[in-house]
């Protein structure tokens, strides 16, 4: 059969998008690595890091062939609003819509990163999150869209990306529960202490209840009033 | 400012955003290294001219943005 | 010229023989005299307080000991009308001096706060009271009404409550606690830049620094360099307690022996330490109890004035565990931002109590004094450093205890019961155990 310059396109759409599947796996597997300062000697953290954002890069070209390819191709009907509205495709709107919404959230997570000196540190972290919503849509979207799903190969693809990233994410709750732990032993602190690898939950001193000036507020039932005691202290100081 | 002087960057780290990522003291271990708990211990004198993108590296990769650099005039 | 004599140091505290009672407005203007402020901006009248102020010389009662006309200088300058801020927060517990002057003479502290307020231009003081101080906010709250019945003061006057915790009363705590709600003390950098509440320029004075401004404006540079010394005139109240037959707050004159003030106060003959300036202060050899009380004579002997806290520890007590006792108290009192402090203090703490117990291991001695060093100076605000000078203070003057711990024979004295206070929280461990 002549490869027609459709079929390139065609050919071309599903291997970027396999491959933009590995990298952003890829990508999922060093960024939850990163977070839970996973690092020895030869595997330091800066350099998973920087790893991560560079993958993430790659994964992001592949992406944007996937889409162009996508589009231009005229062998399914796709249409340039699609790429970013969901669901507005004539072909297989389910899970063309699906694969629309992971690029949107990649969308709103590389435009975050690129601004990250500029917005704050709680914004940045928010986008950052929706990540974890883009793989397993995008995932879905691989599995959906039928072109090579069930071919063993594929499957075997989508098998290790997905074992991959389910076993970073064992690991990485695994290892919070024990830093929890070990924090909770670490002296008589009463409030949540920054526990690494996990965002520093606010301490709780100046977190009273009462958010007025000037109204008395309970601080907590073990606080004696202090006052009686300094009466007492001025009236036997007096001669 | 006198011929002899010049402005050299120091490292520093705000303590309340450092969140113990340890970037830094792999970047810059020439002027940090770490205490017993993960955090930095960092070294004031100023960082001389061919470590000075390691010591940016480590300000930009920060993912708390906790290392800051600081202007010092150096010398006479 | 110093005078260190008691006769001349009844001047915060002074009262018509005999009544120990709160002194309302007119109690107040009986004792001290009235003092009228200008009706409208008076810049000749700012500039001559503001003189009178540096010349007297006066410093900070707040721990810092910074010189005030200095602050009020830096609080002039700004575009906008600066906010005055009181600092009545009082957050060591060991510490009675601004509830005792607000519970009984809140007007000093206003009169002084309403000149500091005229002289820099502020519109609005803001009297910051411990949340679990009730009553000393309900004299400050029943003071400021009475002068605004009086028609006494073209400033707002409020009172606000910031949660009573060792370090809300630090400067840039309260600062962020009127801004965000939270007291947690923030990094500075640079420390000439003012800080503001909102877009506000805000002077942060302590309530006693504030009632002795309230004298100076009143008497003058000159009365008030008649006590005290050179370097530091004036006179100060400080909190007596521990091994003493009458507890309580007294005014001294800056200069004054220490020892002096211990007699007065009743302190029992022999002594193992005296702990002065605060939890984060330092322990007094006994042998240096003739020093004078005043910031350069006790940091001379490795000790500090702080918030004239002076607590005299009895040889029947173990120096050893009250200094355990306090690293574990300040340990929980950790903003909870900074990790050498989140971790380094608690750790200190453990490495105290092990000591106490008598169940050091071979290399604790050396680990207290590398934790100590590795902790230092890594904390946004002094509350780590304030805690490693106690401890270093602790294993020099009770050398010999220390050694004896180590070597698993604790002193008799290890079990006695505390005699610091402790507010109650659930994060004291090892107290009294």
């Amino acid at each position: 059969m002549l490869a027609s310059s459709s079929s390139v396109l065609w050919y071309t759409m599903r291997a970027t998008g396999i491959v933009s599947l590995v990298l952003l796996s890829a990508t999922m597997v060093l960024g939850i690595l990163t977070a839970g300062r996973a690092k020895s000697r030869s595997w330091p953290a800066f350099a998973q890091a920087d790893l991560h954002k560079r993958v993430s890069l790659l994964a992001m070209v592949f992406l944007a062939f996937h889409v162009l390819t996508a589009v231009i191709d005229t062998y399914v009907s796709v249409g340039w609003t699609s790429a970013i509205v969901p669901f507005a495709s004539p072909y297989r709107p389910l899970w063309t819509g699906l694969g629309t919404v992971a690029v949107d959230l990649m969308l709103a997570v590389a435009v975050s990163s690129a601004l990250r000196q500029r917005i704050s540190a709680r914004t940045w972290r928010g986008i950052h999150w929706l990540a974890y919503g883009s793989w397993p849509v995008a995932m879905a979207h691989s599995l959906g869209i039928g072109t090579d799903a069930s071919k063993l190969w594929m499957d075997g693809i989508a098998a290790l990306c997905t074992s991959a990233v389910v076993g970073a994410l064992a690991w990485r709750i695994v290892g919070h529960k024990r830093a929890r732990e070990r924090a909770a032993q670490v002296g008589a602190i009463t409030r949540a202490v920054p526990v690494r690898g996990d965002a520093p939950t606010a301490p709780a001193l100046g977190r009273r209840p009462d958010r007025s000036g000037s109204a008395p507020s309970p601080s907590g039932a073990t606080r004696p009033q202090r006052e009686p005691s300094a009466t007492r202290l001025l009236e036997k100081d007096r001669p | 400012m006198s011929a002899r002087q010049r402005v050299a960057i120091r490292v520093r780290v705000d303590p309340i955003a450092c969140d113990a990522y340890s970037y830094c003291a792999e970047l810059l271990p020439e002027r940090v290294t770490l205490d017993e708990w993960g955090y930095p211990i960092v070294d004031g004198t100023p960082v001389p001219a061919e470590l000075v993108e390691l010591a940016t590296r480590a300000a930009t990769d920060c993912p708390r943005r906790a290392v800051l650099l600081e202007r010092v005039v150096v010398g006479r | 010229m110093t005078c260190t004599t008691m006769e001349l140091t009844e001047r915060l505290l002074s009262r018509p023989s005999g009544a120990v009672a709160r002194s309302d407005l007119a109690g107040h203007v009986a004792i001290h005299g009235a003092l009228s402020l200008p009706k409208r901006d008076d810049r000749s009248w700012s500039d001559g307080v503001l003189r009178a102020v540096a010349e007297s010389g006066l410093l900070g009662r707040g721990g810092a000991g910074f010189p005030s006309a200095i602050k009020w200088d830096a609080a002039r300058r700004g575009a906008r009308r600066p906010l005055l801020v009181v600092n009545a927060m009082e957050g060591e517990p060991a510490s009675a001096k601004d509830r005792v002057l607000l519970s009984y003479s809140p007007h000093l502290v206003l009169d002084g706060a309403d000149v500091a307020a005229a002289v820099i231009g502020a519109s609005e003081v803001v009297i910051c009271v411990a949340d679990d101080s009730g009553p000393t906010a309900a004299s400050v709250d029943a003071a400021i009404a009475e002068r605004t019945r009086a028609g006494r003061s073209r400033r707002r006057f409020s009172v606000a409550r910031p949660p009573g915790r060792y370090v809300s009363g630090e400067e840039s705590a309260l600062i962020a606690w009127l801004n965000t709600r939270q007291a947690l003390p923030t990094l500075r950098i640079d420390k000439s830049v003012a800080l503001t509440v909102g877009r506000r320029p805000t002077l942060v004075h302590n309530a006693e620094t504030l009632s002795h401004v309230a004298l100076i404006a009143r008497h003058g540079a000159a009365w008030f360099r008649q006590a005290g010394t050179f370097e530091a005139p004036g006179t100060t109240l400080v909190t007596v307690t521990g091994a003493v037959r009458s507890p309580g707050v007294v005014e001294i004159a800056l200069g004054t022996p220490v020892a002096d003030i211990l007699v007065r106060a009743g302190a029992d003959a022999q002594l193992s330490g005296v702990l002065m300036g605060g939890y984060g202060g330092a322990w007094l050899d006994p042998a240096h109890l003739a020093t004078p009380y005043a910031p350069g004579p006790l940091a001379d002997v490795g000790a500090t004035q702080g918030v004239g806290i002076i607590v005299a520890l009895p040889t029947s007590s173990c120096g050893i565990a009250e200094t355990a006792r306090i690293a574990r108290y300040m340990a929980g009192e950790s903003a909870g931002q900074c990790g050498p402090c989140v971790f380094g203090l608690p750790a200190i703490a453990d490495d105290l109590e092990l000591l106490w117990a008598g169940r050091a291991d071979a290399d604790l001695l050396p680990r207290i004094h590398h934790r100590a060093d590795t902790v230092e100076g890594r904390g946004a605000c002094r509350h780590p450093d304030g805690v490693v000078r106690l401890v270093r203070s602790a294993m020099a003057l009770f050398a010999d205890d220390v050694r004896a711990h180590a070597a698993g024979r604790p002193c008799p004295g290890h079990a006695a019961p505390s005699v610091m206070p402790f507010p109650a929280t659930p994060a004291i461990r090892g107290s009294g155990s």
